[in-house]
């Protein structure tokens, strides 16, 4: 049997305002980090060519599609998955609670990448127009609601509370 | 207050918003184990070798398949026979992403390094990828027991001749129903679990008891120890009814390594490896007065199976001609179809399955026959609809009785939204101005069969039967559960179900849980297709609920010392009518229906349990009336849609949210399959749009807003009077835009133009006008 040497190195990620660290292959996406070293499935992988946005994330702040970035590229930053949006005690932030409001959401496989990119949205623009909605929003596909719906509850939230906060 | 109708905020939403929710890939059991696959990348070859070593040598590595570790394997359920579906492929593969070596290791970047270092060595025979190619004389083939490629043939069902030749007017048309991927946003995933106990399979799945029996067959099995669990599902959309091979091969694999073993297709693979849908060439005639009545139509449908023909897929054609005489009265209809395989990806059920190719044929006939005659496309319609007290309509298929409908009703609500005659001149005055972009307008007046089905017509596909199950069990605290065989995946049975049955019961919805997708816990099912979990699955739930109400009735009226016809339940307590002081709450109720010391004589403790296996004796038929006004840039041949104006006739609305959801769910995937997707193989079989870089499916920007409106002619098969409404808007959507985007260059002479309507062959039409 031959052996593929596979080193690993130390990745630590602040994530939802707890700091992970694990032993990975520098291959790792932080996709796959998220999902199977810090055990937060909710981010989802819906490509593998970088267009569908299930994966959308927060890093340091800002939406960032996670199957794109290495686990080792986030070393040392804030990533910010929809788990770390609520108020942690079963409350939603405002952009979760208008994706409910306007039935924003049918399978929900789409949905924490979308609500990770419309919270940035509104952390941007806090009045965002359909027009920037649908623009900002590019990178996201949902087979489901075909979008109007999802307009609609980036509008809920904007005039509820905005982006909200996170650790 | 009837919860029938009101806009409820969905039940299953708390979880999905919060990243709570439970998909088959989040599952991570100990041990588990991690497949990929070798998928061909030739379109038709025979395999000469298949070298493992390098991938068997790998650390990590668990097992490495290929067609010789199968031997004992049947081939894939809903094979044709001498057509099968191998798992793994032997001694040729057929198309682009058939399976020719499976790998298993113990993370998933290891198993996809496995599988890249299989090497598989092809002899490439000749391919047709295409239908053309398929029915060529000398054509190659590609199943030997078939004489050539084409599966079956159902001549024209009569003899039209006659009719042609004494109408006044006759009319031709060839269309293409572009081949669509489904892209389900979660591909097929599949975690298998084989112990000592049994096998448990979670799979992304729409018939979770439907895959349980055929898994137990297919391994010889007995169903009491296999468990199928659809958990969470990412989208259907037909899709995910179809037996995957991987679901067989990863519960093979479970059982030769004695450790669960999940498989998560990658987008790319889904691609090519997911059953493809539509993939239909028509050719019509049609024949009609100077009026616009249309007298006679011969419709003959090619299907396209690709490599290996489906059971299901081979039922599309007959939805297809079924449906072919759409809206409207036509005192003649002759049908033909066949079905024919290519070596391309197998073609199956995706949202409409079938019905979108019918409407979209009929509504560009009826646009057709308007160009001819001069007649507005509107009076057309008109002129040729079933009137609303023509019902129940025999068609010309014995499967389609139309139960009901009022298409004009739909069609002048519709024009109460969309104001014709302003766009008519807006569209003159763009046509005189060389600088404007142009303007069309284009209706489709739909209609299709869902509600499946009457006994029978599942059966028909393979299918146990035909009803959907539901139990109703109230708990001792007053709470009720819901079981259901309907397996939703994003429809919000979770909610609707919970409304018809607070309904019933008099419960409050908040204390109404609804439990689906899992065979150890919920009574033998059917699942969710065809457009019926309200019009059979719900209509069962309410049946149920109806049954253990009067069973709560008679212990009410036990306790109360009143006689059961004059309970009443209002705010969770029964009383006696007209004495509201008289009451026991419904809490006490279910307490005592379980102490057989409290129970009226003769009954039983438990009883506030009923399971129902609802039958229905017609399919539904949903309907309605959709315009699109598209503007087209004359410099660049881009198409955007202005306006989408959608008349919906559903029956009953159970949850107006959840019916406008998936009436824009399903009119998206229309728009695009119109303007946007379709999945392309160049020459020689090798596909061209096998990415989503490549593939578009529409964002946020490609798509437009929806103005919606309402009519509602009940179903008469049910109590509900629900027709359903998942599919209504892929079947409807496609000839509204076509429609429209012929308007507008119609100008130019233009009689047709194939789906999708792209820039590029808009421009090409607007330079060769120049
Ligand atoms: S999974 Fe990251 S963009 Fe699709
Ligand atoms: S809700 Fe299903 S993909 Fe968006």
């Amino acid at each position: 049997m031959s052996t593929i040497e596979t080193h690993t190195t130390r990745v630590t990620v602040t994530v939802n305002g707890r700091e992970v660290s694990e032993e990975v292959e520098p291959r790792t996406l932080l996709v796959h980090f998220l999902r199977e070293q810090a055990r937060l499935t909710g981010t989802h992988v819906g490509c593998d060519t970088s267009n569908c946005g299930a994966c959308t994330v927060l890093i340091d702040d800002e939406a960032a599609k996670s199957c794109t970035v290495l686990a080792v590229q986030a070393n040392g930053h804030k990533v910010t998955t929809v788990e770390g949006v609520g108020n942690g005690s079963g409350g939603f932030s405002p952009v979760q609670e208008g994706f409910r409001q306007e039935h924003g959401l049918q399978c929900g496989y789409c949905t924490p990448g979308m609500i990770m990119a419309c919270t940035a949205l509104l952390a941007e623009n806090p009045r965002p127009n359909e027009h920037q909605i649908r623009e900002a929003l590019e990178g996201n596909l949902c087979r489901c609601t075909g979008y109007e719906t999802i307009v609609r509850a980036v509008q809920w939230a904007a005039t509820n509370g905005g982006a909200g906060e996170w650790a | 207050m009837s919860l029938i109708g009101a806009k409820v905020l969905r039940k299953e939403d708390p979880n999905l918003i919060t990243g709570q929710g439970q998909y088959v890939d989040d599952l991570a059991p100990a041990g588990c184990a991690f497949m990929a696959m070798v998928r061909s990348t030739e379109p038709h070859a025979r395999i000469v070798a298949v070298d493992t070593s390098a991938a068997r040598s790998m650390d990590g590595v668990l097992a490495v398949w290929t067609s010789a570790d199968i031997a004992g394997l049947p081939a894939r359920p809903s094979s044709l026979p001498g057509m099968d579906m191998p798992l793994i492929a032997g001694d040729a593969a057929r198309f682009v992403g058939d399976i020719v070596a499976v790998v298993v290791a113990t993370d998933r970047y290891t198993a996809a390094d496995a599988a890249e270092a299989v090497i598989v060595d092809y002899e490439p025979l000749p391919a047709v990828a295409s239908l053309a190619q398929a029915l060529a004389a000398d054509a190659p083939m590609i199943h030997p027991v078939l004489q050539g490629n084409t599966v079956f043939f159902q001549d024209y069902t009569e003899d039209l001749s006659a009719e042609f030749a004494a109408a006044p007017r006759t009319a031709s048309l060839s269309l293409v129903n572009n081949r669509c991927a489904p892209v389900p946003i979660e591909p097929n995933v599949v975690l298998a679990d084989w112990g000592p106990a049994g096998l448990t399979v979670w799979a992304a799945f729409q018939a979770p008891h439907h895959l349980r029996n055929t898994i137990a067959a297919f391994f010889g099995i007995s169903q009491d120890t296999t468990r199928v669990i659809a958990p969470d599902v990412g989208g259907g959309f037909g899709a995910k009814i179809n037996f995957a091979s991987e679901i067989f091969l990863a519960a093979a694999l479970s059982r030769a390594l004695s450790r669960p073993v999940k498989y998560t297709q990658t987008r790319s693979e889904c691609m090519v490896a997911m059953f493809h849908g539509r993939a239909q060439e028509h050719k019509v005639d049609v024949a009609f007065d100077d009026s616009g009545k249309i007298l006679a139509l011969k419709v003959q449908v090619t299907q396209d199976q690709g490599a290996y023909p489906d059971a299901t897929g081979m039922g599309l054609p007959v939805l297809t001609t079924a449906m072919s005489a759409g809206c409207y009265k036509i005192p003649k209809v002759a049908v033909s179809w066949r079905n024919v395989v290519t070596n391309t990806t197998p073609v199956a059920a995706y949202r409409g399955a079938g019905r979108p190719e019918a409407s979209y044929m009929i509504e560009r006939v009826i646009d057709l026959v308007a160009d001819e005659t001069g007649v507005d496309p509107i009076e057309v319609r008109k002129t040729n609809f079933i009137p609303a007290d023509g019902f129940p309509y025999q068609t010309h298929s014995p499967l389609a009785v139309y139960d009901s409908g009022n298409f004009a009703g739909a069609l002048d609500e519709l024009l109460r939204h969309v104001d014709y005659p302003a766009l008519k001149a807006e569209q003159a005055a763009r046509l005189a101005d060389p600088n404007a972009k142009l303007l069309g307008i284009g209706f489709s007046s739909w209609l299709e069969i869902a509600g499946f089905g009457p006994p029978g017509s599942l059966e028909a596909f393979g299918h146990l039967a035909s009803w959907e199950s539901a139990q109703v069990r109230v708990q001792p605290d007053g709470s009720a559960i819901i079981y259901t065989g309907a397996s939703p995946h994003g429809q919000g049975t979770v909610t609707t179900f919970a409304q018809i049955a607070a309904d019933q019961l008099g419960i409050d919805f908040e204390r109404i849980s609804v439990r689906h997708g899992d065979t150890a816990v919920i009574p033998q099912g059917i699942g969710t297709m065809g457009s019926r979990a309200v019009a059979v699955g719900g209509e069962g739930v309410k049946t149920a609920s109806t049954r253990v109400f009067e069973r709560a009735k008679k212990i009410a009226a036990h306790l109360l010392e009143a006689t059961e016809d004059d309970i009443v339940v209002e705010n969770e307590e029964f009383h006696v009518r007209g004495t509201p002081s008289k009451s026991v709450p419904w809490s006490q109720v279910a307490w005592k229906s379980f102490q057989p010391l409290e129970l009226p004589a003769g009954m039983e403790p438990g009883s506030l349990d009923a399971t129902v296996f609802q039958q229905v004796p017609n399919f539904s038929f949903p309907s309605g009336a959709y315009c699109c006004v598209v503007e087209i840039d004359r410099e660049t041949g881009e198409v955007e849609i202005r306006n989408m104006y959608l008349v919906d006739d559903c029956g009953t609305v159970i949850n107006p949210m959840l019916v406008e959801g998936q009436v824009h769910g399903g009119v998206a995937q229309g728009i695009a399959q119109a303007l946007y997707e379709h999945m392309q193989y160049d020459e020689s079989g090798v596909p061209r749009t096998a990415t989503l870089m490549d593939y578009l499916v529409p964002a946020a920007p490609d798509l437009p807003g929806y103005v919606s409106g309402r009519t509602v002619t009940l179903n008469p098969s049910n109590t509900l009077g629900a027709k359903g409404v998942g599919e209504s808007g892929s079947v409807g959507a496609p000839p509204a835009v076509i429609n429209a985007v012929v308007d507008a260059l119609s100008h130019l002479g233009v009689k047709h133009i194939d789906m999708p309507a792209t820039p590029q062959k808009i421009w090409s039409i607007l330079r060769g006008s120049k």
